[in-house]
């Protein structure tokens, strides 16, 4: 006789936030009156009640071990009375009350190996996809990238002495599960060769109508191939989005050429310029693990010029917007080309219509 | 006893370096005694990462219909193409679980996730996605419904995937932010529970996504990342504290640092006063930025509702634009309710697959698109009226 059936339970979503907010935030739910950076990683959130919370930042890398969980519980029972959350850009906040235990919180961190900072005018955590950890369609990894990149930008996470906030964000490929596309900095993976079909598994494993309609521009066609239904590609149509191939695993892109791309100057916040879209840099690079030197150099080449030209509180594209595209092109060195010029629908939103440029920027 | 750590001298290269390393994060894992099959897992893990760093090629794929019983998503199936090599994680899904808002935690709760995914999987675990779920990396297929039995008996259920109502998320609002115009996280859990079978059960065109962000910093990016973005603002005006903009004034160039930064000009300062001039206020949140503890939003506190953001795939990136330019956000929240009911109504039945809400609008046209769903259109919607005079006047029409 099997075992009578427990009740299966679904559909609860998730437990309820209540149950996880510490007795300061209960108390003081929506009457926060300000906040100060007391020092570089340390927020303190003072309420109308004159209640103070301190919130100490530090750095993960996203994927964690559950050993790493563990510990950061071990550090919440410790400091905090059990009590902590994690911020939209990977970090995790460890929220104090007794301002007395905010400095030995701060020195077990260091010496876990979790560094404190990422806030004001600083470079913090990028938020970041799956790259070759996990995923299918990465044209470049995303951890070890990141990883490079942070381990040079390192001095920026811990200070706050940038004109402004500077947010990188990465994702590896143009599908964006991180979506980049309105970063300070946006480090995107690319490919640059057309798919390659794979006639014997394609019947099977895909919906022709489908795959065909999910090519933005048409490249992907209806084909008989040795007698069987399948889809061909127009080489010189593809622009390589890869939606061909989440749709339809039979048509492969990964490649051992992909590379990544550098975008820069997008924001989502509204403070003092609309959100903007991030603009390409940097068209191509190719992957070079394990420590991807090319793309940390001209990351870190890309933070220093605007570190030393933009004033006070000019994020990235509004100080390019104020010097004009050609000026930045010029102080950072990076060469322009015809990949920089949109040729995709509305492309000619971005032409000049107008005589309103630097002709001193004019290079021979 | 855990196997040998397999030999890894590329990936190696990033324990070095003063941030914390994700391959530390990965061997952790792989020398977890307490968990054999996990690190066994987790072991091979590092094996096929390194294969990519040499080779600079990825070694995953998807496919295949993958998940728990009843549920279309929150479950994403991955398998390894050099099974016989790394058979450990031949195939190795991902599982989304949902995230309370603001992803507050208590130590004892994190304790118990991670007591079940150490049971059940590689111990691997992204905090968190880019969704905001709780994502478990390295599931096989025969522990996906015991990893479920055990996380909904502890209170917790599945994130979105497909083409559904993926996951909400928020900032943390009201729970530890002076400038959150609405309570960010009590919207989120009572979207998310409303919504549950549109969340695990994909019966949209494609993807749907709510972004909560309390105030127009968008800490959520909920502007560059939803389909519907709901951004706190105010109707009335900033609310000052002259003694404190003072104290300001000797730490900052005032002048320089806030009043010329305004976007719309509507402030000055004669050494004394600082004046707002609210009714050309576009609630940017610089000066407030700047001065946090001299000034805050208004006390007619509300939400801009947007919709429309996405990334690049498949018609090209957009931001959300406006669509209720001001709206109370209070419970039951049902004008929102009935709002994404009305939209997806109409996308659901005239939207193409893998279109998302945005590109669908496009496609109609705004004024369609509005006239459907049973929205006037506003001048707040856009930047400026058409300048183009191609006009598809109704037939209707005296």
């Amino acid at each position: 006789m099997a075992e009578p059936k427990k009740k299966r339970i679904t559909d609860i979503g998730p437990p309820s936030y209540e149950n996880f907010l510490p007795p300061i935030i209960k108390k003081n739910y929506g009457k926060w009156k300000y906040h100060e950076i007391i020092k570089p990683g340390v927020l303190m959130h003072v309420s109308e009640s004159g209640d103070k919370l301190y919130s100490v930042r530090a750095a993960t890398p996203r994927l964690a071990a559950t050993d790493t969980i563990r510990l950061f519980a071990q550090i919440a029972d410790e400091f905090c009375d059990g009590f902590l959350r994690y911020t939209s850009r990977n970090n995790v906040e460890f929220l104090i009350t007794d301002e007395k235990k905010v400095e030995p919180c701060i020195a077990k961190l260091k010496k876990e190996g979790y560094p404190v900072g990422g806030m004001g005018n600083s470079i913090t955590n990028i938020v970041h996809t799956q790259g070759w950890v996990h995923c299918h369609s990465a044209a470049t990894d995303a951890s070890g990238v990141v990883k490079c990149v942070m381990d040079e930008l390192f001095p920026y996470f811990e200070s706050m002495k940038l004109p402004a906030k500077l947010r990188i964000a990465f994702a590896c490929c143009l599908n964006m599960c991180g979506a980049v596309h309105c970063s300070d900095i946006a480090l995107l993976g690319v490919h640059i060769k057309p798919p390659v079909v794979s006639h014997d598994t394609l019947p099977a494993q895909c919906e022709i109508p489908t795959t065909v309609s999910a090519c933005p521009t048409g490249a992907v066609r209806t084909a008989t191939v040795d007698g069987k239904p399948s889809v061909e590609i127009v080489e010189e149509q593809c622009m390589f989005c890869a939606n061909c191939f989440t749709v339809c695993p039979s048509i492969k892109l990964n490649n051992p050429t992909d590379g990544l791309s550098v975008w820069v100057g997008g924001k989502v916040s509204n403070a003092r310029h609309e959100p903007m879209f991030s603009k390409l840099a940097i068209p191509y690079i190719p992957n070079e693990p394990p420590r991807w030197p090319t793309v940390v150099k001209s990351v870190k080449n890309i933070v220093e010029v605007y570190a030393k030209n933009a004033r006070k509180f000019e994020r990235m594209g509004e100080w390019i917007e104020r010097i004009g595209w050609p000026k930045f092109f010029e102080l950072t060195e990076i060469p322009f080309t015809k990949y920089h010029i949109d040729d995709f629908t509305h492309a000619g939103e971005s032409f000049r219509r107008s005589v309103y440029f630097r002709q001193s920027d004019v290079r021979e | 006893m855990a196997a040998k750590l397999r030999e890894t001298p590329l990936i190696d290269e990033l324990l070095k370096g003063p941030w914390p390393s994700f391959v530390k994060e990965i061997k952790k894992c792989a020398q977890n005694e307490k968990n054999e099959r996990g690190s066994a897992r987790s072991n091979d893990l590092l094996g096929v990462l390194e294969r990519s760093y040499k080779e600079t090629i990825g070694h995953w794929k998807h496919g295949g219909i993958v998940g728990v019983m009843g549920y279309g998503g929150g479950v994403i199936g991955r398998y390894n193409d050099l099974p016989e090599e790394f058979p450990n994680v031949a195939h190795f899904h991902t599982i989304r679980v949902n995230q309370p808002s603001g992803w507050f935690y208590t130590s004892d709760i994190l304790r118990k996730l991670c007591d079940i995914w150490d049971k059940h999987g590689s111990g691997i675990t992204n905090m968190h996605g880019s969704t905001g779920d709780i994502v478990f990396l390295g599931c096989a297929t025969d522990d996906l419904e015991p990893t479920f039995a055990d996380l909904t008996a502890l209170g917790f259920d599945l994130g979105g995937s497909g083409s559904a109502v993926r996951t909400p998320s928020c900032c943390c609002g009201m729970a530890r932010c002076e400038w959150a115009c609405y309570d960010t996280m009590a919207l989120t859990d009572d979207l998310t529970r409303t919504f549950q079978d549109e969340l695990h059960r994909p019966a949209f065109p494609y993807k749907f996504k709510f972004k909560m962000s309390g105030c127009p910093n968008d800490c959520v990016a909920s502007i560059a990342r939803a389909d519907m973005s709901i951004i706190g603002t105010w109707r009335d005006d900033i609310q000052i504290d002259q003694k404190a903009v003072a104290d300001y004034a000797s730490k900052l160039n005032l002048e320089n640092d806030v009043i010329s930064r305004c976007p719309t000009k509507c402030m000055s300062w004669d050494g004394k006063k600082l004046s707002i001039d609210n009714s050309n206020c576009v609630k940017c949140m610089h000066c407030i930025n700047a001065m946090p503890k001299a000034l805050a939003p208004g006390k007619d506190r509300g939400a801009t509702i947007l919709l429309g953001s996405k990334a690049p795939i498949i018609g090209g990136a957009l931001l959300s634009s406006v669509i209720v330019p001001f709206l109370k956000i209070e419970p039951p929240y049902e004008d929102i309710k009935e709002l994404a009911e009305a939209i997806w109504d109409l996308w659901a039945e005239h939207g193409k697959n893998r279109e998302r809400v945005g590109e669908f609008i496009q496609r109609i046209g705004m004024g369609n698109f509005l006239e459907q769903i049973g929205l006037e259109p506003r001048p707040e919607m856009v930047i400026n009226p058409r300048s183009n005079p191609y006009i598809f006047y109704d037939q209707d029409q005296e």
